[in-house]
């Protein structure tokens, strides 16, 4: 796909909203298209985490594997999420594993790259560390909602 | 929408048809008036007052199509003496049914919008018969759009019909789990991460929420950022109740009675009560 | 709710003449209430002759006290008010809504609520009038109107009191619901007692009240008798010993849910709910489903009920309302806020049982006074720092 698609699809991207135009332009130069098979894995906990993904097509469960139980989904993520943060935070290495439900078309972000950037240039480090904190906060909410176990069942509780 | 209402004060008997197991805990069934009536009608989201002679009453929301009136369908769990009780009623056995009281969806104000149905556990049963009226007069609408969650797999409801609905060229059905089992390939995590890729125009959607009080909380927040304006976001409210007449009551929340000026409310109208602790 | 009637002039009835209205109310086939001495507190119930009235007693109140007290002249009405009002009888505690036969294989209805006689009530205050019409606009003006309400509520004859005195909580005066008798009556007496003489001054309230009026040996008032009836209405407005000010009541309570106010009274509150059960416009019920051995023979009773209770709010999983500063926040609100939303009136009518009759004497006056202090400046505040002392 041409450089300029690229940067049409990342400028759309609600991850990028708002981005000024440099600092979109050195996504475009560290992105690039990627696609999983189904069953695929993404990545594995305990990895070097380097990249992240835009997803544009397919979904993407995160895993992990507890004694007894096997493989625990975790969470999926579809079309228009955000995979992976664990680039930009310490100690850089993936908590999850993320596998390819069915087969995943993706634009994968040279997390590597911008953390040396974001060193370099504050303000660009500023914009990505808002945006990443945005799908942290999203990504929490979420997880303590699951936790609230807000459906119940199996308890009496009625007069 | 025309209802009719059976006497407010007494129940009157209907008669168990039909008995058919959701989840572990819950369950579907439908009823005929057991006094020779035609049938029950009613607007979606309203609820009857089930009575189980000798045992009780509760109020529950009706779970059946709004266009199909020869049967009286209600969607229960089990969680209590009155509700196990109606849930053991086997088909012949015969219930009380005061009703219907309440406000209803706004099926007929959303013509010309997008609907955007948000749900979670058995909060799919008041919103069914919204669904069911809206495909019935499904090219008055634009988008349409059910988001429902559950806890397990196990716990969703209505098995059999969400393929079906997801069948529909013109309907988005979106359906997650908090929590997978093994062979579950559909989406896990909270109902609420449906929301930000749905397919709505949230200048122009109504949306029309139920669900745990929480769940309805976390919902809306989703729904308010996506833009989509309180005015046009439904809620439905449960509370103890009595009565279902405004006289017992039980079931204030803030000024409003949720027997009369609710289960269903427009959400701006409700919003610093919604906010609020102990209400 | 009857209008006063302006046609009739005020009469004028001597203490002795006035079993003559109890007699003419009993041969109208009416059941007659008034107030009684009973467990050392003074209660509406049967009237059988005035001789069960509290002739010569009086009533201290307080926060958390009552106490009755020997006059020493022999008022018939010269106490303030007791536990109970109209309530007790036109919204009864325990009522049966209906029977059926049958169980889980059918059921038909056998009978509705029971039958009641028509009511009669003497001695009743301007404040239980005020009250009655509250209640008459939960009960009868809404979408539904309640059968057992309606139907006791249905013929009533009141016979008003205008109060000889200010109760000691008593702060009608600032909820505009008194010490004079003004609607909802078909008598209204003020009684005057001077040194030789025990009377009574009749406002007639309402046709009927006319026609009851006329079997009762009496005069039509002097302008002196007229006048002294007045001054002692006068003198009770002016005892009052608290008020409650109701300037922008409404939005003011909307504005203060989270006032530190409701910690400092759930530290008091024992949620007893005594106040729910004297004040004469709580109406709150629950519902009991009853059956008998065999199952097959089904009742419904309705029964009084509290906010201040746990089961009140009860849903799968827990009360809405666990603490108890919601649960006295929620019935302060509603008595002097959402009430207005719901009814177009205050719930409250300023006849101070709930301060009589609460254990530890918490005041809704002082608590709604501390709450508008507590948005003005310290300069401003008229209210002592913590609690008064009653």
């Amino acid at each position: 796909m041409a450089a300029e698609s690229l940067e049409r699809i990342l400028g759309e991207h609600p991850f990028f909203g708002g981005m000024e135009e440099p600092y979109l332009q050195l996504f475009v130069d560290c992105a690039s298209n990627v696609r999983f098979n189904a069953g695929e894995m993404i990545f594995r906990e305990g990895e070097e985490a380097n990249t992240f993904y835009l997803i544009r097509h397919g979904r993407v469960a995160l895993e992990t594997s507890a004694p007894q139980r096997g493989s625990v989904i975790i969470e999926t993520l579809g079309e228009g999420s955000v995979l992976g943060w664990s680039w930009m935070v310490p100690p850089f290495r993936w908590r999850f594993d993320a596998r390819a439900m069915e087969p995943i078309r993706a634009i994968a972000l040279d997390g590597r790259c911008l953390r040396g950037r974001s060193e370099e240039d504050h303000d660009l480090g500023y914009e990505l560390m808002k945006r990443c904190a945005q799908v942290m906060e999203q990504r929490l909410q979420a997880a303590r909602l699951q936790l609230l176990d807000v459906y119940g069942g199996g308890v009496r509780s009625e007069r | 929408m025309m209802v009719t209402l059976s006497d407010p004060m007494a129940p009157s008997p209907f008669r168990v048809r039909r008995v058919k197991k959701e989840t572990y805990d819950t369950f579907t069934l439908e009823f005929d008036p057991a006094n020779g009536a035609n049938g029950f009608s009613f607007a979606p989201g309203q609820f009857n007052m089930v009575y189980v002679p000798g045992v009780g009453e509760v109020p529950i929301s009706i779970s059946g199509d709004p266009g199909q009136t020869q049967t009286l369908i209600h969607t229960v769990r089990s969680v209590g003496t009155v509700t196990e009780k109606i849930c053991a009623r086997g088909p012949g056995g015969v219930v009380g049914v005061r009703g219907p009281f309440g406000t209803s969806w706004p099926v007929e104000e959303a013509a010309g919008s997008d609907v955007v149905i948000v749900c979670g556990g058995i909060g799919l049963a008041p919103l069914r018969p919204a669904l069911y009226y809206v495909m019935a007069n499904r090219e008055k609408y634009g988008r349409v759009v059910l988001l429902y969650g559950a806890r397990t797999p196990e716990d969703l409801l209505y098995k059999d019909e969400l393929p079906k609905w997801r069948g529909h060229f013109d309907l988005e059905v979106e359906v997650t789990v908090d929590s997978a089992t093994d062979g579950w390939r559909g989406n896990v995590g909270v109902v609420t991460t449906l929301i930000p890729p749905a397919r709505f125009d949230p200048e122009s959607t109504v949306a029309m929420v139920c669900g745990p009080e929480v769940m309805m909380r976390f919902t809306l927040v989703e729904l308010e950022r996506r833009g989509v304006p309180a005015e046009n976001t439904y809620i439905s409210m449960e509370r103890n109740m009595k009565c279902a007449l405004g006289f017992c009551g039980h079931c204030q929340f803030g000024p409003t009675f949720v027997c009369k000026e609710g289960p269903v409310f427009r959400y701006d109208q409700v919003q610093p009560f919604f906010a609020r602790r102990e209400i | 709710m009857r209008k006063s009637s302006q046609s009739a002039e005020p009469a004028v009835l001597e203490r002795d003449q006035l079993r003559w209205l109890l007699a003419a109310l009993v041969n109208r086939g009416y059941r007659v209430l008034g107030p009684t001495v009973r467990d050392q507190a003074i209660v509406y119930d049967d009237l059988a002759s005035l001789e069960d009235a509290p002739v010569g007693w009086a009533d201290e109140q307080s926060g958390g006290t009552y106490r009755l007290k020997k006059r020493a002249d022999k008022a018939l009405f010269g106490y303030a008010h007791g536990p109970t009002s109209p309530k007790k009888f036109l919204h009864p505690s325990v009522v049966r809504l209906w029977r059926a036969e049958g169980g889980g294989n059918g059921f038909q209805m056998e009978e509705g609520p029971e039958e009641a006689a028509k009511l009669a009530f003497i001695g009743v205050r301007s404040c239980e009038l005020h009250a009655i019409a509250v209640q008459d606009k939960v009960f009868l003006d809404g979408k539904y109107s309640d059968p057992v309400y309606k139907a006791r509520r249905q013929d009533n004859f009141i016979v008003a009191v205008n109060c000889g005195h200010a109760g000691g909580t008593c702060f009608c005066v600032s909820m505009n619901t008194g010490p004079k008798a003004t609607l909802g009556f078909d008598l209204a007496l003020t009684e005057v007692l001077e040194a030789t003489r025990h009377y009574f001054v009749a406002e007639v309230g309402s046709r009927l009240g006319g026609k009851v009026l006329d079997q009762v040996p009496h005069k039509a008032a002097s302008g002196q008798e007229k006048a002294a009836a007045e001054r002692i209405v006068a003198k009770t407005a002016g005892q009052m010993g608290r008020s409650m000010d109701t300037e922008g009541i409404k939005e003011l309570l909307y504005r203060n849910y989270e006032n530190p106010r409701w910690e400092d009274v759930a530290k008091r509150c024992l949620t007893c709910g005594n106040c729910t059960m004297v004040c004469p416009t709580c109406f709150c019920t629950t519902v009991e489903d009853i059956t008998d051995l065999t199952g097959e023979h089904v009742e419904r009773w309705r029964k009084l009920d509290s906010c201040f209770t746990m089961d009140f709010s009860y849903i799968h999983g827990g009360s809405v309302r666990s603490s108890p500063r919601a649960r006295y926040r929620q019935w302060m609100t509603h008595k002097l806020a959402t009430w207005i939303d719901q009814f177009g009136t205050s719930g409250c009518v300023g006849c101070g049982r709930c301060i009589t009759w609460c254990p530890v004497g918490i005041d809704i006056t002082e608590e709604t006074g501390a709450i508008r202090d507590s948005e003005k400046e310290p300069t401003e505040r008229r209210m002592p720092r913590g609690r008064r002392k009653s």
